[in-house]
């Protein structure tokens, strides 16, 4: 089947060309068709459930149900005290997070020496972003509930939370700060600032809206969570709106986690009622950070 | 802060005067931010002094550059005469910018970097323990490969330097941004869209704006590390240019890979070579017109030449 260019050259025949390329586009779209359905699954589940949950829960949702407390019957019952619980705690986990985690992070990436002893830390501080949340709950009831004394408290719930998001926090903090170029760095110190002046003056005005998107993801995931406020606040039945961070709180998952495991119909719809509200909160910070980190980017690339 | 920078303080003071500023700055550099600013602009010198009868601005002995283990520069003596255009001509990795950032401390940001014997400014050694690296840096000014312009405004760009040093008179900044634009030659173009970003002009512009901003913490020496090598032709001449009107004001220290710019620009020049260990040695510092047309060394002519690069 071989034939022979006028050079000399030997060939593949035209006939035999095409039947192998046969063979390789069907593999290439095989593959194709094997990626989209793995990419389907997931989107497939996800459908289904956000579906489910509004079918039951949307119209459940009106401003009674934000405004008013929970209550022992379906229909009187609300989110008014998860809601405000959930803000408290959020607002003063942000509140030690953030500069905490800054801080940390331009240490480390702009003052730390280059040791085994940095090295260490560094290590540590990756391992504990994957510690699991309800060790962190326990540790937080063990410190700050019994050792410091401060009981079950919107405080101690924060600063349980400021313990588990503070490395994702510092591990955004450092790429963002990562990502400042040397060269300005170069520039502002040849000209006579000091370092502290240009961490101040230019490296963090680049760095913030990276550092900002941190934060708001390392929100997210601290709202979102229940175990380790369960752990501290235990599964309580609040009725009243806190007020300072030294009263007794719940939060948005924990009241789920309240509501899904009792038995009548009716409740179903209060907790898909309360899921919608929990993930319109998520979704809400996660587009700010995706807002956020867009504008950076386009700023970086001019 | 305390007086900053106020009005030029007697307008006419001798170069020497301006060198024993420095020194003072540099002894009294515990008390930082208190030195008394050079004169804005040095009376231009119309009758120049020969090249070797000018003072020595900046000087080495036996200096030898290490990272870690290696040695990346040896037993380097030379003495640079001020108010000149220096140019360090060499071939690739011979240490060429190793030995220009040695002299802000520029280097000190690589972990690792040791010098040894003495690298000194008008008489003052800047790898004493009493030397504040941020006073030295305002003195010994730098200009990069790549136009740099900080993340800001173009009137951001000139007043960093100076803010940072405690200027907050807005009077005062605006005069330093008019005085320095003009200085690098960019005021006309730039005067009307000072608060445009720095990074959206063209790199020529850019290249002049980092030179501007240097001008503005009034060093006595400014470094530049291959200052035309992003640039187009058009833009080049320009620098090529400043650097010489500057050269009569400001001692100039210029890394070039180009042999026509060193002969055009500079009055003195030395030629770097890399020996078989890798370690840059000062192979021969003269008068630029004595290094490209009668050469001691025979590796200073074969690199003139073009026999090797």
């Amino acid at each position: 089947m071989e034939s022979t260019t006028p050079n000399g050259v030997r060939s593949v025949s035209a006939e035999q060309f095409h039947r192998s390329l046969r063979g390789r586009r069907l593999i290439g779209n095989a593959a194709v068709i094997l990626f989209l359905g793995s990419t389907l699954v997931g989107l497939a589940t996800l459908a289904a459930l956000i579906i489910d949950v509004l079918i039951d829960g949307l119209s459940w949702i009106d401003w009674d149900f934000l405004s008013t407390y929970p209550s022992r019957r379906p229909p009187d019952a609300g989110l008014r005290s998860a809601l405000f619980g959930t803000l408290w705690v959020g607002g003063l986990t942000a509140l030690f997070t953030f500069p905490i985690g800054t801080a940390t992070a331009i240490y480390l990436e702009e003052y730390a020496p280059r040791n085994r002893l940095t090295q260490f830390i560094e290590l540590n501080i990756s391992n504990l972003a994957g510690v699991p949340s309800i060790v962190y709950g326990l540790l937080g009831l063990a410190v700050f509930v019994f050792l410091l004394n401060l009981d079950r408290v919107i405080l101690a719930g924060a600063l349980t939370l400021t313990l588990l998001v503070l490395p994702l926090l510092i591990v955004a903090g450092r790429e963002a700060i990562r990502a400042v170029p040397d060269s300005y760095r170069q520039g502002s110190l040849a000209l006579g600032a000091t370092r502290w002046q240009t961490v101040r003056h230019v490296i963090l005005p680049s760095a913030l809206p990276g550092i900002l998107t941190g934060t708001i993801l390392a929100m997210s995931r601290a709202i979102g969570e229940a175990a380790p406020l369960l752990a501290i606040s235990g599964l309580v039945f609040v009725t009243f709106t806190p007020g300072h961070p030294f009263e007794r709180f719940t939060v948005l998952p924990i009241q789920i986690f309240n509501w899904v495991s009792r038995p009548q119909l009716d409740w179903q719809h209060v907790t898909a009622a309360a899921i919608i509200i929990l993930l319109l909160v998520l979704l809400t910070m996660n587009a700010t950070a995706i807002l956020l980190r867009d504008r950076f980017q386009r700023r970086s690339e001019e | 802060m305390t007086n900053g920078v106020t009005e030029n303080p007697g307008g006419g003071e001798t170069r020497r005067a301006s060198i024993m500023t420095t020194v003072v700055s540099l002894e009294g550099s515990r008390d930082r931010e208190r030195s008394p600013g050079r004169l804005a602009l040095p009376e231009q010198v119309s009758d120049r002094v020969p090249v070797a009868e000018r003072p020595v601005s900046l000087s080495t002995q036996n200096m030898s550059l290490y990272y870690g283990e290696f040695r990346a520069l040896k037993d380097i003596t030379v003495e640079i005469p001020e108010r000149t255009v220096t140019a360090i001509i060499g071939a690739s990795g011979c240490g060429k910018s190793s030995f220009l950032r040695s002299f802000n401390r520029m280097n000190d940001l690589i972990p690792g970097v040791r010098v040894e014997g003495s690298v000194e400014m008008a008489g003052v050694p800047i790898y004493d323990r009493r030397v504040d690296v941020t006073e030295l840096r305002r003195v010994v000014g730098m200009v990069f490969q790549r136009p740099n312009p900080l993340p800001m405004s173009i009137y951001e760009n000139i007043t960093y330097g100076p803010r940072r040093r405690g200027v907050r008179n807005r009077a005062e900044l605006d005069e330093i941004v008019e005085r320095c634009l003009t200085q690098a030659a960019l005021w006309d173009e730039v005067k009307d869209k000072l608060n445009q970003e720095g990074n959206e002009l063209s790199g020529g512009q850019q290249q002049r704006l980092c030179i501007a901003r240097t001008l503005a913490v009034e060093p006595d020496v400014i470094l530049m590390d291959e200052p035309c090598s992003a640039l187009d032709p058009a833009s080049t001449l320009r620098i090529e240019e400043l650097m010489q009107e500057l050269g009569h004001e400001y001692t100039i220290l210029v890394v070039t890979h180009n042999m026509q710019q060193a002969a055009r620009v500079s009055e003195m020049t030395a030629f770097m070579h890399m020996e078989e260990d890798r370690a840059g040695l000062l192979v021969e510092f003269g008068p630029t017109t004595e290094i490209f047309t009668t050469p001691k060394e025979k590796t200073t002519e074969d690199y003139i030449t073009g026999r090797f690069s």
